[in-house]
């Protein structure tokens, strides 16, 4: 792309923020689908087994998860405020905020691995397997645990996901290749990162509170 | 009446075929053109393995007993044809092939918002494709195409396989539908508004928007699935806690608008040839613009008509019911609309009118027998049977197979710049009409009889009924073979067809065929609408 800000298609390089970052939204609003039928389930779950379920909660994580939640809510911001750095032209502490971030989100995971190693040594696996269920029998409490897994194991595919781009992104940001007149680039990530964690600000209080 | 009008003819800077002629140049190609064609090609060879597919079902249909194939076979048959023809062809023929090909020439862009994109939403589908049909080497699948759970969880056959191929092939549609909605919002060219927008870019923004919404939810539905069956996680699975009802719901949550992915475009091109060969304005733009958002919006809602016998309050049947007729409101209001449209038009006979006067007839036997069904009281009789499995296929095939062959016929010359044998399009058009309509109608009959679907053997009565479906069959293939015949043959040594073969007025016309690479020469000429008949084209002309 030698000597124009935006791709030749194009009539202006803001016709193609907008249609970059539109093209991002209707991508959220595909991911926001694929979870809404989990949650489908979950409430079914919950529906018809109540008291199973509300036993599951109360042997989550509640801890880990809560700090997890805070984890994820700060870096949001972060990547939020490396996107005002990098409008303003300055990609040194654009940069910083990325990586930031970037340490927030494998901190989330290094947690929820932990997580998944206490339940797995507590005897707590997926599909009702384990010897946790075979003395605790109560019907619908391996479907919470099952749903419990495959939700936070989705989500954490899409932290992982998110950590890959937020890394080459603050790579392209330091060198330059995405400065303050693509803005959209680093925008469309930090809008992937923030649709990670509001879809965790819901799966905590199912899985962890209430 | 003035259709003297001509459009441009091919001009001396070459088209998009002839810009680059190496293999690599077509398969690398980020030329919405070239990928619309690309597109075009995988599908109709998805579309000719499905049918032949179904030939080998109605085959051993012929007896009552077991004809050519063993039990499992036809099991893996029927989901076979039924997967390959929703997913490989159905979903992306008419938008991912026709829609790219057109839908930037129709807003005056010269390219999608995102080109690379939709190169490798194309290879995605063929990877997904390739995937899918993989897995008959591994076993194939015998659940049906809808996989209802619990027994797709248990099923020995290769469900994970082919559950990663659709999954994939979902990935390439979603991305088209994102491309599409993006392109239509921010690349219109200057005067083309929301309500200057021909038609078929209304249907297939309609389209779009249920790909990005509805396919999601199959994806997850088919992750469920595939770990309920790896794992056994039994999610799915009512002895371990899991509901096999809400695996319905999830899939027909997908599945149901579905069928609108497979239908709305079909009304587009509809829209598109009545207007044109009647050369006179659609009867109501308005109308058919808001029930095609009218049909995306409620066919979100529609999905429990599928499961009244499967354990439903009678409430929410009832609800269900109603929701589901609206949509034949909708599809009401359109058919009238092109009815009107056509009434006292300057009528020009040829093929591709031919298939839309097809589609009339059939999709309104489809739409009117989809009333019935979603008829609770009625449904109970009907459910499972025959009866519904000639009701889709009158949607399915009269509706979208027979708008793809109009599609077909009416772009061939603006896609290749040939034209084919008029008089074999009208002998393949009888054919492939007559061998449809011999094909569904005993499937009426069988239904009502209370034949089942997907049954391996039936009793002897039902016979005649199923020998007839059957040679209706081998008519219908007969006029698809045909059509290949005469399209290969005019793509070789075809008549020249001019720029603008069928006088028409939408903007795809106002370019040269085949089109050059950039769509247009200069800037587009859009200022008089793409239904504006009245207006003399010359005066037009000359004050642009």
């Amino acid at each position: 792309m030698s000597g124009q800000a935006h791709a030749s298609h194009f009539e202006s390089g803001a016709r193609q923020a907008d249609a970059t970052l539109l093209g991002m939204w209707l991508f959220l609003a595909s991911e926001l689908l694929l979870f809404g039928g989990l949650f489908a389930l979950y409430a079914a779950g919950r529906f018809e087994n109540p008291s199973a379920f509300r036993q599951g909660v109360a042997l989550a994580a509640k801890t880990v998860g809560s700090l997890n939640t805070g984890i994820l809510l700060v870096s949001s911001s972060t990547v939020a405020v490396s996107v005002e750095f990098l409008r303003r032209d300055q990609r040194h502490a654009s940069v910083i905020c990325l990586l930031t971030t970037v340490l927030l989100g494998a901190a989330f995971l290094a947690l929820k691995f932990s997580e998944y190693a206490e339940h797995f040594k507590a005897g707590i696996r997926p599909g009702g397997a384990g010897p946790f269920f075979a003395t605790h029998a109560t019907p619908g409490l391996a479907l919470f645990w099952t749903l419990y897994f495959f939700s936070t194991g989705l989500h954490a595919v899409h932290v992982s996901i998110g950590l890959l781009l937020l890394g080459s992104t603050a790579w392209r940001v330091s060198q330059g290749a995405i400065t303050s007149a693509r803005l959209y680039s680093l925008q469309n990530v930090a809008l992937y990162w923030h649709l990670i964690d509001l879809i965790w600000v819901f799966l905590w209080p199912l899985y962890y509170l209430a | 009446m003035t259709t003297v009008a001509q459009s441009p003819a091919a001009s001396a800077s070459g088209s998009y075929v002839t810009s680059q002629k190496t293999i690599r140049s077509w398969l690398l190609a980020t030329d919405h053109k070239r990928i619309g064609v690309m597109y075009f090609v995988a599908t109709s060879l998805a579309l000719a393995l499905g049918g032949l597919f179904a030939l080998l079902l109605r085959i051993e249909h012929l007896t009552p007993g077991p004809t050519i194939v063993t039990a499992l076979t036809y099991n893996r048959l029927f989901t076979l044809h039924g997967v390959t023809m929703v997913w490989l062809f159905m979903i992306p023929s008419i938008p991912a092939a026709f829609g790219n090909f057109l839908l930037p020439i129709q807003i005056g862009a010269n390219e999608v918002a995102f080109p690379r994109l939709n190169l490798l939403s194309f290879w995605i589908y063929v990877v997904g494709a390739a995937v899918v049909l993989g897995a008959m080497w591994l076993g194939a699948l015998d659940t049906g195409w809808t996989f209802y759970a619990p027994y797709s969880a248990q099923s020995p056959s290769a469900v994970v396989p082919t559950l990663i191929g659709i999954f994939i092939v979902g990935w390439s549609t979603i991305l088209t539908g994102i491309n599409f909605i993006v392109t239509t919002h921010t690349m219109r060219a200057r005067g083309v508004d929301w309500m200057r927008l021909p038609l078929f870019t209304w249907a297939l923004y309609g389209t779009s928007i249920i790909q990005v919404l509805a396919t999601p939810v199959l994806g997850l539905s088919l992750l469920v699935v595939m770990c309920d069956h790896a794992f056994s996680w039994g999610l799915f699975d009512p002895t371990r806690g899991g509901d096999p009802v809400l695996y319905q719901h999830l899939f027909w949550f997908y599945s149901h608008p579905a069928v609108y992915i497979m239908i709305l475009p079909a009304m587009g091109v509809v829209s598109e040839i009545v207007s044109t060969f009647a050369h006179k304005n659609p009867f109501s733009y308005e109308a058919i613009v808001y029930s095609t958002l009218g049909i995306a919006f409620v066919g979100f809602l529609t999905w429990g008509h599928h499961m009244f016998v499967a354990g439903m309050s009678s409430f929410d049947a009832g609800a269900f019911g109603v929701l589901s007729m609206l949509v034949a409101i909708f599809s009401a209001i359109k058919v009238y609309s092109w009815v009107a449209t056509l009434f006292r038009g300057s009528i020009v006979m040829a093929t591709p009118l031919l298939y839309v006067f097809g589609f009339l007839l059939l999709f309104m036997f489809g739409g009117m027998t989809g009333v019935a069904v979603a008829t609770m009281s009625l449904d109970v009789h009907w459910h499972d049977t025959y009866f519904v499995v000639a009701h889709f296929h009158f949607v399915m095939v009269g509706g979208t197979l027979t708008a793809w062959l109009a599609a077909l016929h009416y772009w061939f010359p603006k896609v290749t710049g040939k034209m084919y044998s008029e008089r074999l399009g009208t002998l393949g058009f009888a054919l492939v009409f007559g061998g449809f309509f011999a094909t569904f109608v005993p499937q009426f009959l069988l239904g009502n009889g209370g034949m089942p679907r997907r049954y391996y053997n039936y009793p002897a009565r039902f016979q005649t009924l199923h020998v007839a479906s059957t040679l209706g069959s081998w008519v219908l293939a007969a006029g698809m073979l045909l059509t290949l015949g005469y399209l290969s043959l005019a793509l070789v040594r075809g008549r020249g067809a001019g720029g603008n073969p069928w006088n028409s007025r939408c903007f795809e016309w106002r370019t040269q065929s085949p089109p050059s690479e950039k769509n247009f020469d200069g800037e587009p000429q859009l200022s008089l609408g793409a239904y504006d008949y009245t207006t003399p084209w010359r005066t037009v002309q000359r004050t642009q």
